[in-house]
């Protein structure tokens, strides 16, 4: 962290990379970035001319798993950008330093790289009990993240915790667990759900940051489009058999076997959007629709709550473990039936008098009418 | 019984007749086709994906009578402006104190089973007219839903009108998920709306079931100074 950084390029260079070694490069971090091949120039500038990204990484409530997700992205020259490419000056998992050092690490980066650098959290902030659940260095995490990222040139919220608080954010979230979007206001959070997100995916964003130096296009979730823009089940290699109305009735049947839709084994995949059918997981072997598994809609919100997971309406809340709304439909439609019945019945035995004294009157009528008019 | 004349009064102009039969041929449809989607049929094995393609008929019909439902309602909005008295907005939301008074009423007779008179009004019932109001609310809510999750899968300008209700909600699943407990509103109206129709024409005898197929009701001629 001394001096100015060295760009890409001269570390590259310094690491005896040739020129063709570095333009393949940048073209694969194009393509892990979801940009087209015409853009490949504008990437290779890019890292011809700019230093490297200081990043700081936030530990909060979780499990650790979006790292360990991104240590083991496919490509080699993908894992590097979070090792060489980036300038990781701050992660509790990932640095050498302790302790102070640590900490002062943290302060050195956000002083001296202030409006520079990218800030990336992993986990939930707890805001509960002003929010003792999460302490580093005595301070609170509510205190750390809203003091890192005021000065953050971008923000990424990685996986479902920083972006909707997964499990520890599931009923009754015992710790006020809040997603970052929700405690820092008035600055645009890039969100990388999942959990863990796709490691190509959690480059593919910091690529977009490094090459373009702004955000990648976001829908309205501040997802990056370029990755959470279509659902699972319609990339899903299995979708024919949805349309065609082939569904695997129970795990091991013949259905399963023949690689049928998941859909009524409560696969999430309708309502689900990331990119697991396309890029697929662990260097592209298998995702777990193609594993025999439904998905379980790790990338949205509340999916511990949406449960469960094996059938694809959630239980309804307040009537009991597995109810869903069709059982209370069902009560309330055969209620309202039996209500019709009994008002039915009533209404024909007074119909019935009505019906005598109608007759009668109307027989006195016709003796009346005839005598005078109305 | 007194000596009352009977009137014929034509209440239901053609639009609102045809609109009715429209949205309840679309209704039929769409909770149907609705219910399969959410509860397909289980077609044993044995058969490839290419032979196939049930489940994707069932679905573009619900789709398309999605979008029958949503302009018919356009429609019949429009008509609840331009339309006769009985049409207008003001039968479904009630703004006088009369409507309020003839609810009860409404009450009396449906539920109670009071005295059988007859009612002040010759179209709507007030409380009939508020619950449509309500049933309106519904349709607005299953359109907004049904296509914010259609705009996932659809290049057309429509259903992307309403794509901001997925991120308002918190995902398709929460969507989904009251689009499918909205259905069974509609079943539940069904069943009570038809009931109605058949108590009131059995108990008043104003004709109440033609109405909606030829536009005339009958009426004591007092009722209509």
């Amino acid at each position: 962290m001394n001096g100015s950084p060295m760009t890409l390029w001269e570390q590259a260079q310094a690491r005896g990379v040739s020129r063709r070694d570095f333009i393949r490069y940048c073209s694969w971090l194009a393509a892990a970035a979801g940009i087209e091949a015409s853009a490949i120039g504008q990437v290779v500038q890019a890292m011809e001319k700019k230093p490297r990204l200081p990043v700081v990484w936030m530990h909060f409530q979780e499990c650790t798993c979006c790292s360990e997700s991104f240590i083991r992205s496919s490509h080699p020259v993908i894992s590097d950008i979070v090792l060489d490419k980036i300038s990781l000056d701050y992660s509790e998992t990932l640095m050498a330093a302790a302790g102070h050092q640590a900490e002062k690490s943290l302060q050195d980066t956000i002083k001296k790289y202030k409006g520079e650098y990218l800030m990336c959290v992993e986990g939930s902030i707890p805001t509960g009990d002003d929010g003792v659940y999460c302490c580093i260095g005595g301070k609170s995490a509510i205190d750390i993240v809203k003091e890192v990222a005021a000065d953050a040139k971008a923000i990424i919220a990685w996986g479902n915790c920083a972006t909707h608080g997964c499990v520890q954010a599931a009923k009754p979230n015992p710790t006020t667990a809040t997603p970052v979007h929700k405690i820092i206001t008035g600055k645009t959070i890039i969100n990388v759900p999942g959990c863990p997100p796709i490691a190509e995916v959690m480059a593919g964003t910091i690529v977009h940051l490094l090459a373009f130096d702004r955000i990648p296009q976001l829908d309205g979730l501040n997802r990056p489009k370029a990755f959470y823009s279509r659902r699972i089940h319609d990339t899903c290699y299995r979708r024919p058999n949805y349309d065609a109305g082939l569904f695997v009735e129970s795990f091991d049947d013949e259905n399963a076997r023949k690689g049928y839709c998941l859909y009524k084994m409560g696969c999430r995949g309708p309502v689900t959007y990331n990119s697991c059918a396309i890029m697929k997981w662990n260097n592209g072997v298998s995702y777990p629709i193609q594993s025999g598994h439904g998905c379980i809609g790790c990338s949205e919100k509340d999916f511990w709550d949406n449960g469960p997971f094996y059938q694809h309406l959630a239980s309804f809340p307040g009537f009991g473990i597995e109810t869903t709304a069709d059982d209370i439909g069902v009560a309330v439609g055969a209620a309202t039936v039996v209500g019709i019945a009994a008002h039915a019945v009533s209404t024909n035995i007074r119909k019935g008098k009505l019906i005598k004294s109608e007759i009668a009157s109307s027989k006195e009528k016709e003796e009346t009418s005839t005598k005078g008019g109305a | 019984m007194e000596n009352t004349l009977i009137q014929r009064v034509y209440v239901w102009q053609l639009p609102v007749r045809l609109y009715h039969w429209v949205n309840a041929i679309a209704v039929v449809l769409l909770a149907c086709t609705g219910y399969l989607i959410g509860h397909p049929f289980a077609i044993q094995s044995g058969t490839e994906a290419y032979d196939n393609y049930w489940f994707g008929t069932v679905r573009f019909t619900h789709f398309v009578s999605a979008f029958f439902f949503f302009f018919n309602f356009i429609g019949r909005i429009y008509w609840g402006f331009v339309g006769n008295k009985y049409a207008s907005w003001h039968n479904f939301i009630p703004t006088k104190k009369k409507q309020y008074e003839e609810m009860v009423d409404v009450l009396k007779v449906d539920i109670l089973q009071g005295t059988i008179k007859p009612l002040e009004s010759i179209g709507h019932n007030s409380l009939a007219g508020l619950t449509y109001f309500i049933s309106f609310l519904a349709f607005l809510f299953q359109c907004i839903t049904g296509f914010g999750m259609y705009a996932a899968m659809s290049t057309s300008m429509l259903p992307h009108l309403f794509s901001w209700i997925v991120p308002f909600m918190g995902g398709d699943f929460a969507v989904r998920q009251w689009h499918h407990i909205m259905m069974w509103f509609f079943i539940v109206f069904s069943i009570v709306h038809v009931y109605l129709v058949f108590y009131h024409d059995y108990v008043e005898g104003r004709g109440i079931i033609s109405s909606m197929a030829g536009g005339w009701k009958f009426i004591e001629k007092e009722k209509n100074k």
